[in-house]
């Protein structure tokens, strides 16, 4: 545990030192919300209505920004051979490594998101059940996303590729996270419940085939 | 402590490589591995430390830790020095400690002279030193098996001398080390493997 710990605590560094992370998807996110008002037009309630639609689309797309560092730089400098001979488990290194990625990237942005849709003249009533779905859904994001980092590994800037073998695997995320939003106080709950159940399942599977794949890239 | 190979051969891309490879190496032994480029040196290297499959014949390891693979009792330094330049020499090492399992850092920063760089980030280290802090992990981290890839690829004199004494320091102590280079260590070579390349249909 303690070992993993250390990994976190290192790939949390590099995630503040190197740019990239929290910092930039951010100012993504921001400079989307306030494009979209000038392409969509200055109607209120226009806005207010696509308002969780665009939050969600956009967080999706921020965390994939930076989803291509989550293995790529570890590979490159030989790093992950090493951890790969170390004695915690690759999966276990995965894991850990798409946990950093959700502290340092994820987590910040579905916490900031809500707040942001202000912008996008979002219902205040919304603004809790959106941020509590956005923090749930946001792990199962981030560990998605290190099964398209694990799987373009080799590849140079292999981030649009990554986008497109994830954003599939976003849908049930997206289709829960919207409708436990849509102000419907009874449907609320059991779809925050199956974002719990999208995110458990991705903890358990994700680790095991971001470890696959990432032996048959050290092979 | 005995690393042994048995009619070890392997592929990559379809092609194979080196074929029926045999040695035994016990405690307080050196293995040099010699022969021309793309003969297999480095995929040899991979395959004792358990980076890859070996496509037929097998690797064992008599009297270490029954619990873990020869791989996880082994050092293996690569051409890439898994260092990080946006960290400084003392994080790099302290992340190796910590994640390896425990050593001391001072004695590895002595062991190849980077204490007055300590606290250098690693973006501002020249190759050799940068290789420094590669070979300082095996200093760090106690290992039984160190698997050298080109050790002393970008150290001046000096610098190779340390990388001897860390060698020699191994083998007293009844480590094995399994070393490819094309240039001679510097450190008597207990076993010679050539590999000749002749496998390649």
């Amino acid at each position: 545990m303690t070992l993993l710990l250390a990994l976190l605590r290192r790939d949390l560094i590099l995630a503040a030192r190197q740019g990239g992370g929290a910092g930039t998807a951010l100012g993504f996110f921001l400079t989307v919300l306030v494009l979209l008002p000038i392409g969509i037009g200055p109607d209120q309630a226009t806005l207010q209505r696509l308002a969780p639609g665009i939050l969600w689309i956009t967080l999706l797309l921020s965390v994939l920004l930076s989803a291509d560092r989550i293995f790529q730089q570890d590979f490159e400098d030989g790093s992950l051979e090493v951890m790969a001979m170390a004695p915690p488990s690759l999966e276990l290194v995965a894991l850990t490594k798409a946990v950093a990625h959700w502290l340092s990237t994820s987590l910040p942005l579905s916490i900031a998101a809500p707040f942001l849709g202000i912008l996008l003249n979002l219902r205040t009533e919304i603004i809790w059940p959106l941020t509590l779905a956005m923090v749930l859904g946001s792990f199962a994001l981030s560990l998605l996303a290190s099964i398209g980092a694990s799987l373009t590994l080799n590849i140079r800037r292999g981030g649009l590729l990554i986008s497109i073998l994830v954003l599939p695997l976003y849908v049930p995320i997206l289709v829960f996270g919207i409708s436990a939003t849509t102000g419907n106080p009874e449907i609320i709950m059991p779809s925050l419940l199956i974002l719990a159940a999208v995110t458990l399942a991705s903890l358990v599977l994700v680790p095991i085939a971001a470890a696959a794949a990432l032996r048959a890239y050290l092979k | 402590m005995q690393l042994t190979a048995t009619n070890l051969a392997c592929e990559r891309g379809g092609r194979t490589v080196f074929s029926n490879q045999n040695f035994t190496l016990g405690s307080g032994e050196l293995l040099q591995l010699t022969g021309a480029n793309g003969t297999g040196k480095s995929s040899l290297l991979r395959l004792l430390a358990n980076l890859g499959e070996p496509s037929h014949g097998k690797i064992s390891l008599d009297g270490g830790a029954p619990d873990l693979t020869p791989g996880q009792q082994a050092h293996y330094i690569a051409h890439s020095d898994a260092s990080k330049s946006a960290l400084t020499v003392t994080e790099n090492l302290k992340f190796w400690r910590d994640f390896m399992g425990g050593g001391e850092l001072q004695r590895a920063l002595e062991a190849v002279n980077l204490s007055a760089l300590a606290d250098y980030p690693v973006a501002l280290l020249s190759a050799g030193q940068k290789r420094r802090l590669a070979l300082a992990r095996l200093a760090l981290v106690p290992r039984a098996i160190w698997l050298l890839d080109e050790p002393s690829v970008g150290l001046d004199e000096a610098s190779q001398k340390l990388l001897v004494a860390l060698v020699n320091g191994h083998l007293k102590a009844g480590g094995l080390v399994v070393a490819a280079t094309h240039v001679p260590l510097g450190v008597k070579a207990n076993k010679n493997l050539h590999l000749d390349g002749k496998a390649q249909a």
